[in-house]
């Protein structure tokens, strides 16, 4: 008997459920247990020393998926060193005894079609490519409207009026996407969703704080990863801009790059690596466009984005607006970031009455 | 006019191909000393502190020859095609540089995915420095000879090496960790006066130990550390023990070392350096390996 699973990314562990369970519906798709602190644990204790959080994160929810009875793991990669996490963490977890496949679904940051047919080949020989691509295509498409409604949330939820009014019903859409059959339910759904969550009443002041998060994708997009800042800041009363989500980097990305290119010429050539030099875009776009601060998140060790720090900091002295990095660790502790998160909103505010 | 030339991270790969060069357009270049304290902390007060060693290192030669000399020579180095990258250092390396200081900078691009390569690139440099077409194609033709030969002959004296009859420990790293006066140089400097033969792992010939990597990882990506891990399967049979070196925190070798360490049957030892290392430190577990090595030799 087949069973798959994958390491968590924040909310996205739906799409790839609903599509893996489409695509072979003669295997278990387990899902993985929620992260906690003992997940990093087991991960730090099998790694090696100096590789950069991410790696420690996942190859932890891949050891308690294989406890509970994996035998096939999947890992998406990246253009860093991401992309070859997939034959390391295989060859660990064989070192512990584990009897398992990890498929990478993207290296060196690049992916294409015939690559992923024959990586899901290995999962099912016969599985049916019509009905991936169908799956593919709503599960592209879900996600497309989860970044959407993410944004929206980002931007008010500070604002609510009833406390946890935006949580739940986003709650509540996910059961319902992950239960649609077809697309027109699906586009249905999402059209009904975003007019609930466009009735969700707000008080939003015109003197509130706006402040723009940037930094490394899987650290930005795992909450556990970067001790829930965003719920942080919200409940600061903080309008949040986040550029990072799948979406941008499945479809956007590509083309983005030569528009940042353009943007931001007078500070980076070339591409630096990951998304080093979109977020040194970013951090000219939210400085010329009126944002409070800047809030640069990494897990430690991120090489690319080590390398676009100086450069974001001498865009945010020219600009004169606050920025502040976080490089997150599996040994950071939560109350050492909430003080320097209060000293940063406090500083905000006070330049804010000015 | 000067150009400076920084004795660190590129210079070990293509110092000599520059040198050359420059020598035969008749420009005269300053090369910056080797690593001393000063420019470490130079480098360190101007780095960010969680990048590599190495890139520390690299900012500290920059600094020191920021007003020394008219142009500094900082190329970008992305990729050699079919799955040889370099680390993501390298991609920034000069973006980081011409943020960080007011400097003139002569760069150049290599990409030979979007098809960059270093001749486009020399070429490049030689028209900004004002030479004319066949001026620089002499230059660089002088160059590749010279830079052909030289990797033919290291190659020839790393084999001769393997046939040496003594205890041999091939050494792998990045030449700019090895060769660097503070990082790598007392590690080496510790073996050679113990009577051991050092085999160094990028003094091969890169064509022959690239493909060989496969035999230890299928998937890497990052050229460097696939010649490194390529020269371990080519003389895995002729040496006695295996030493890594790398900088704190180093990206591909964090994992590509990792990989080759779990799958070898060779007694090996990792050195990982950083800026506050002590020699005596590492020269006790250098010490113990030894002991390790003439124990499994004797039996």
């Amino acid at each position: 008997m087949i069973k798959i699973a994958f390491p968590h990314m924040g909310d996205y562990h739906i799409p790839a459920n609903y599509l893996l369970s489409h695509i072979f519906p003669n295997t278990i798709v387990i899902k993985a247990p929620k992260i906690t602190s003992k997940t990093i644990e087991l991960g730090t204790k099998h790694s090696p020393e100096f590789v950069c959080t991410p790696f420690k994160y996942t190859l932890g929810t891949m050891i308690e998926c294989l406890d509970e009875g994996a035998n096939i793991l999947i890992q998406m990669g990246g253009g860093c060193r991401y992309g070859y996490y997939a034959e390391l963490q295989e060859k660990i977890l064989k070192d512990l005894d584990y009897n398992c496949k990890v498929i990478n679904l993207v290296t060196e940051g690049q992916t294409n079609i015939k690559r992923i047919n024959n990586l899901l080949k290995q999962i099912d020989p016969k599985y049916s490519k019509i009905k991936a691509l169908y799956y593919g295509f709503i599960t592209l498409k879900m996600v497309k409207y989860m970044d959407k409604i993410d944004d929206y949330i980002r931007e008010n939820i500070g604002f609510e009026l009833t406390v946890g009014s935006f949580e739940s019903l986003k709650e509540e859409m996910l059961i319902t996407f992950s239960h649609v059959k077809s697309y027109k339910e699906l586009y249905r759904a999402y059209k009904r969703y975003l007019k609930k969550f466009h009735n969700i009443k707000v008080h939003k002041p015109d003197n509130r704080l706006k402040i723009g998060i940037i930094g490394e994708l899987y650290t930005i997009m795992e909450p556990f990863s970067n001790y829930y800042l965003e719920k942080e800041l919200a409940k600061h009363h903080i309008e949040i801009k986040r550029f990072t989500n799948v979406h941008y980097l499945l479809f956007e990305k590509a083309h983005k790059y030569k528009k940042y290119k353009k943007y931001s010429k007078e500070y980076f050539t070339y591409n630096m690596g990951a998304d080093a030099s979109d977020n040194i875009a970013r951090s000219k776009y939210l400085c010329e466009h009126n944002y409070d601060g800047i809030i640069h998140i990494k897990s430690s060790f991120c090489t690319p984005e080590i390398g676009a720090m100086p450069i974001i900091n001498k865009i945010a002295s020219f600009y004169h607006k606050p920025v502040l990095f976080f490089s997150f660790d599996s040994a950071t502790s939560e109350t050492g970031i909430n003080t320097r998160l209060e000293a940063f909103y406090d500083m905000l505010e006070m330049r804010k009455d000015k | 006019m000067r150009v400076g030339i920084p004795r660190s991270l590129f210079y070990y790969y293509y110092g000599d191909i520059w040198k050359n060069f420059f020598d035969s357009l008749n420009i005269s270049y300053i090369e910056s000393p080797k690593t001393n304290q000063e420019i470490i902390d130079r480098g360190i007060k101007m780095a960010n502190d969680e990048m590599c060693l190495s890139l520390k290192n690299y900012l500290g030669h920059i600094d020191y020859l920021k007003d020394k000399c008219d142009y500094i020579l900082v190329p970008r180095i992305s990729n050699f095609k079919n799955s040889n990258q370099t680390c993501t250092n390298f991609w920034a390396a000069y973006d980081i540089v011409k943020n960080l200081f007011p400097v003139n900078i002569l760069h150049y691009n290599i990409d030979l995915e979007k098809g960059q390569t270093l001749k486009k690139g020399l070429y490049k440099i030689g028209k900004e420095l004002n030479k004319n077409h066949h001026e620089i194609y002499k230059a660089y033709k002088y160059a590749i000879t010279r830079e052909k030969k030289r990797i033919k002959k290291n190659h020839i004296i790393n084999l001769n090496k393997l046939k040496v009859n003594k205890t041999k420990i091939l050494i792998v790293g990045h030449p700019y960790n090895l060769y660097d006066e503070m990082i790598g140089k007392d590690i080496i400097k510790y073996l050679i006066k113990n009577n051991i033969e050092v085999i160094y792992s990028d003094k091969f010939d890169s064509k022959i130990t690239n493909p060989l990597s496969k035999k230890l990882s299928k998937d890497l990506y990052f050229k460097y550390s696939k010649d490194n891990l390529g020269s371990i399967i080519y003389c895995k049979n002729n040496i006695d023990g295996v030493i890594f070196i790398s900088a704190f925190p180093c990206a591909p070798d964090s994992l590509a070392n990792e990989l080759a360490m779990r799958k070898l049957q060779i007694p090996h030892l990792n050195l990982v350096i950083d800026d506050s290392t002590s020699f005596t430190g590492l020269e006790t577990r250098l010490e113990s390996f030894l002991d390790m090595l003439g124990g499994s030799l004797n039996d």
